[in-house]
């Protein structure tokens, strides 16, 4: 018995992980039914887009600029060891189209946006705020979920896009000023060399990013347990949840994107 | 008329409700007592649709609430929660008014806001409270708006639950009799949730004592000293010895 008992908790865990993804699936389902049938809640779908796309705008931006600067700083460090420094301009461009604007955005607002939607819409539970919708002949999922899934799909490629062109030129700064770059011939190496299906590639996994974390934040927030703690568990879990499925589907994303 | 027949709901192992059975007839005034944990909030969600019971039947003038059409039923019904539940980004005015705003009651914008602050006056608040957010507002005051919230779209069925719970005693007994003459001038049928009896002298026509998942004792107002119950003589007098045990 003793033996088997890891097997015991081991097995727990998997039909825990497996249900946990049942409901969820099942969540974003009646989510996304929702997004085409009436009523529409405009005015709420506005205010997402302000506070998921706008007022992340600063973090995103400051993510991308530095990444970009790092990220020229280590190409150029590791070009040198085959003469390859004149690389940089383009690797930065690609790094920061397909992989590192798009993830490190997401992760960005994850953190900012999925945080704020899980409290607020957890408070909201647990402060019988829900229930009153429901009285009031409104359906939380429709005044409260398909606003923000639908507001940070659309959102997030613009935001990454914005990124983009910021973290391209942290690494254009960092070209042009510590590593002895011509700015002209930097610039025209990024452009001449970045194909259209880079950035898009890049803008598309920042919408699947934008429906995940809107989609847990409202997921673990209209779960949340009572109380504070409740509250606190909610908020934590997740943006746990949100980075991890951003970085499992990126993968996935770039598999079906770039896979020979 | 609202009637629970055999209604069950248990939560896992811990059975809440185990067979209620009551009667809530038009325009009447319905007060449900019962110690904290024995199911009255649950009764009324039940009714309302927020809860699905385990078992039994729910029928509103006759009709199964189960089965009724959703907006049409919830359009029926006005409700003033325990906390207040009022929408902490909404303003005052947009809170009393959500109904109106937006759905089948929806009406101009100005309209609205001219009914919401009639309501808002209607319970004792001045029109300037009328472009502040719920967080500004005293219990007191969150509990009107809850109040004015609930009779904004003029319901025939209002909801009160543990209507002055957190309130001072004279709060309490300005928000008991504003539930009274706004349930009198509208005709509405109230059912009410609490365990103050002040509140159930003041509100009730009838009394229902929930107490072990059923209906203890039920029956008019008047007749509830001398019931002869000895769980609702315990409860009314807040007795500690008697039938319900208390835990120390």
């Amino acid at each position: 018995m003793i033996l088997l008992s890891p097997l015991g908790a081991v097995g727990r865990s998997v039909l825990g992980l497996l249900g946990a993804i049942g409901r969820v699936a099942l969540f974003s389902g009646q989510a996304v039914g929702h997004i085409f049938r009436p009523p529409f809640y405009f005015k709420e779908f506005l205010q997402a887009v302000l506070y998921i796309g706008y007022f992340s705008l600063p973090v995103v931006g400051l993510t991308a600029f530095f990444t970009g600067g790092a990220l020229a700083l280590q190409i150029y460090a590791g070009g040198a060891r085959f003469n390859a420094e004149s690389v940089v301009p383009l690797i930065v461009a690609i790094g920061m189209v397909r992989e590192l604007g798009p993830v490190l955005g997401g992760l960005m607002v994850a953190g900012r946006v999925a945080a704020s939607i899980a409290a607020e819409v957890g408070t909201m539970k647990v402060t019988e705020q829900l229930d009153a919708l429901v009285t009031l002949s409104t359906h939380p999922m429709k005044y409260l979920t398909v606003p923000r899934v639908v507001a940070a799909t659309l959102t997030m490629p613009i935001l990454v896009a914005i990124g983009d062109v910021i973290g391209v030129m942290g690494g254009f700064t960092v070209g042009v000023t510590r590593l002895d770059f011509n700015a002209a011939t930097y610039l025209n190496n990024t452009i001449d060399f970045l194909e259209s299906w880079d950035v898009v590639s890049g803008l598309l996994k920042a919408a699947v990013f934008g429906f995940i974390v809107a989609m847990m934040g409202c997921y673990h927030g209209m779960n949340s347990a009572r109380g504070a703690q409740g509250v606190g568990r909610a908020t934590t879990n997740a943006v746990v949840s949100a980075s991890v499925l951003i970085l499992a589907s990126n993968y996935i994303l770039t598999e079906l994107f770039f896979a020979a | 008329m609202i009637e629970l027949i055999d209604i069950h709901k248990a939560f896992g192992a811990k059975k809440v409700l185990t067979g209620v059975n009551l009667t809530i007839p038009s325009g009447e005034s319905m007060v449900i007592i019962g110690g904290s944990g024995t199911g009255k909030s649950i009764c009324l969600k039940c009714i309302l649709g927020l809860i699905k019971p385990d078992s039994g039947t729910i029928l509103l003038d006759g009709a199964d609430v189960a089965t009724a059409e959703r907006d049409a039923f919830l359009a029926r019904f006005g409700m003033l929660f325990q906390g207040g539940a009022l929408f902490d980004s909404l303003s005052v005015w947009q809170n009393v008014a959500f109904r109106l705003l937006r759905g089948s009651l929806k009406r101009p914008k100005a309209e609205a806001r001219e009914i919401a602050i009639e309501k808002l006056r209607r319970v004792g608040l001045s029109p300037d409270v009328a472009d502040l957010f719920p967080a500004e507002l005293s219990g007191g005051m969150q509990k009107r708006v809850g109040l004015a919230r609930a009779i904004a779209a003029e319901p025939e069925i209002i909801f009160f639950d543990e209507p002055t719970t957190g309130l001072d005693p004279i709060m309490a007994g300005v928000i008991n009799e504003l539930i009274r003459e706004i349930v009198t001038e509208m005709g509405a049928t109230a059912m009410t949730i609490t365990h103050d009896m002040t509140s159930v002298r003041a509100i009730a026509d009838r009394v229902a004592m929930l107490h072990d998942g059923v209906i203890q004792w039920s029956g008019p107002v008047a007749d509830m000293d001398a019931s002869g119950d000895p769980y609702l003589d315990q409860f009314i007098h807040g007795r500690e010895d008697g039938p319900i045990e208390a835990v120390r």
